[in-house]
């Protein structure tokens, strides 16, 4: 797949000294979902802003579509549909006069079927007339997607898309973000919920303190990083681990009821083998054991706390 | 040329002011019909004629040019500073338009409107006191020129504001101030010879002497003066202009 956007380079340096942007560097790959993860501060945001033409770069190149955003910016924003994360919008205009703004500021002449099927496609038919004061703030963040898409972009990038938004809405938001990416949008979505990522993304990057600190496809970044934890559930409780089994970094949990191992996958040698031979050996004995997958939270967290 | 996204932010604004229909229009003729009922029937007709010319009747072009002035500044000012107060000014900041065309669209429906309101207060004025205007292209020619020069004025306080207050001051401290002492309610040559030379300091001075000439051919100063300085004022408010687009001041961090 070749790249959609291609940033070089790019630093941003705020007015006040602050370094938002360290040497970024990052392609994005046409028709993919994009995780862009970090905790708050680290930069998505500015990113995001420069990419689109809402901040100036300090230094470095951004080529969107293989256009330049600077010098080229007509052809390059024309490409993209931006949902900032705060709910910006106009009090008095309805959504239809809103949305249809939108496209006419995108330079694309009208086109009231488009309209009517984004409308449709975000349940906001039935409230195309309404004002959007009058709209509560999961139909307020559909709407800004509906402003997004309303000039057929294709790149579309979600800043924190489901920020208070309710579950079920949620979930409504990831089809139409499913169906988007098969109509071949390519997609960039921040957030803070990680399982957000881990259900959505193709690929996944975490940026920290202003520098990407790792990009990766999700699976071979859960596989890589992910950890296993074996969990024992014993048919007696103990009281205290025997010294045989002192080196294992065993945690005795539930008041002696349950032992926790964890291991790494990747690792030359789990320790799985020989951990059950010593249990056995010290009479230590099993009722049920199961073992469960670190998730992107706990690799996420570990790779913040890292850098 | 983006021609589409200038009309729509043209006719967005212009919704706008339909919106605000009373605050837009209105209100700023009520106020001015006030000023021809005190000034030009109940204080004016104890006034002799200025220049050939009955009080009430030499009032209006300066009482046009008060609320032009004042008109263009807000709405203008408050059609960007909004934006940027709500954040909607994200999507103007990454559309595929040029700074050529977001100032198109702003100040032109900026100008469009304080342009139909000049007209609208001539009208109003029509009922209270007899009018003749002389030079009906040149007052339409000042009346253009200054509702623009104003609106691009507008515009950068409404870039430069950071909060309602400052949006309010300059009209209010500056510009206010200046239209009444430039001219609007009496000829300069009324003034003592000292204030005369001070008051061609005021920029507005020039504005309301070239809108008047063009109604009665009377003026405080040569009407290619008034033309000049009107000019000089719009080409320095493009400049401005320029410079904040070019080093994104206020808009882009």
């Amino acid at each position: 797949m070749s790249s959609i956007i291609s940033v070089a380079n790019l630093s941003k340096t705020y007015g006040s000294g602050f370094k938002a942007l360290k040497n970024v560097n990052l392609d994005i790959k046409r028709g993919e979902i994009f995780a862009l993860l970090g905790p708050n501060g680290a930069g998505k945001t500015t990113l995001i802003s420069i990419i689109c033409g809402i901040a100036n770069p300090s230094e470095g190149r951004v080529l969107v579509g293989g256009e330049d955003i600077q010098t080229s910016y007509r052809k390059a924003r024309s490409l993209i549909g931006l949902v900032p994360q705060e709910l910006h919008t106009d009090a008095f205009e309805s959504v239809w006069a809103t949305v249809s703004f939108s496209r006419g500021l995108f330079g694309k002449p009208k086109n009231p079927a488009h309209i009517e099927k984004v409308l449709k496609d975000l349940s906001l038919w039935d409230k195309k007339d309404s004002k959007i004061i009058t709209l509560s703030g999961g139909m307020k963040r559909r709407v800004m997607i509906a402003k997004a898409l309303s000039h057929e972009p294709q790149i579309l990038f979600l800043d924190e898309p489901t920020a208070g938004v309710d579950v079920e809405l949620r979930k409504g938001m990831w089809e139409v973000v499913r169906t988007l990416q098969q109509s071949g949008v390519t997609i960039i979505l921040t957030t803070h919920y990680i399982e957000e990522a881990e259900e959505m993304a193709d690929r996944i990057g975490v940026i920290n303190k202003g520098e990407i600190v790792l990009v990766e496809d999700k699976a071979t970044l859960m596989q890589k990083l992910g950890k296993k934890r074996l969990t024992l559930h014993l048919q007696n409780r103990i009281a205290a681990l025997p010294e045989s089994l002192a080196h294992y970094e065993l945690d005795l949990c539930d008041s002696g009821a349950t032992l926790v191992y964890d291991y790494d996958t990747k690792g030359e040698r789990t320790g799985i083998t020989s951990l059950l031979s010593d249990l056995r050996t010290a009479g230590i004995r099993f009722n049920d054991l199961d073992t469960s997958q670190s998730s992107l939270e706990d690799i996420f967290v570990d790779l913040v706390r890292a850098s | 040329m983006n021609y589409r996204a200038v009309r729509a932010i043209y006719l967005f604004e212009m919704a706008r002011t339909w919106r605000t229909l009373f605050q837009s229009i209105v209100s700023p003729v009520v106020s001015t019909s006030l000023y021809f009922v005190v000034f030009g029937a109940a204080i004016g007709s104890r006034i002799s004629d200025v220049e050939g010319v009955s009080y009430g009747t030499f009032i209006v072009p300066g009482l046009i040019m008060l609320s032009v002035l004042t008109q263009s500044i807000s709405n203008a000012s408050f059609g960007i500073y909004f934006p940027k107060f709500v954040g909607t000014i994200y999507e103007i900041l990454s559309a595929p338009i040029s700074y050529f065309e977001i100032v198109l669209g702003y100040v032109g429906a900026a100008a469009t409107k304080s342009i139909i309101l000049g007209l609208i207060i001539l009208a109003t004025a029509g009922l209270f006191v007899p009018l003749h205007i002389h030079h009906p292209i040149w007052m339409l020619t000042f009346l253009v020129l200054t509702a623009v020069t104003f609106s691009l004025f507008g515009f950068i306080i409404g870039i430069w504001a950071d909060g309602f207050e400052k949006l309010q001051m300059i009209p209010m401290l500056v510009v206010t101030p200046l239209t009444f002492l430039g001219g609007s309610f009496y000829s300069v040559d009324m003034l003592p010879p000292a204030w005369r030379t001070i008051t061609l300091f005021n920029p507005v001075v020039y504005l309301i002497s070239g809108f008047r000439w063009s109604f009665y051919e009377i003026a405080d100063v040569s009407v290619a003066v008034s033309f000049g300085m009107t000019l000089a004022f719009l080409a320095l408010c493009l400049a401005v202009i320029w410079w904040i687009f070019r080093t994104g001041y206020r808009l882009k961090n």
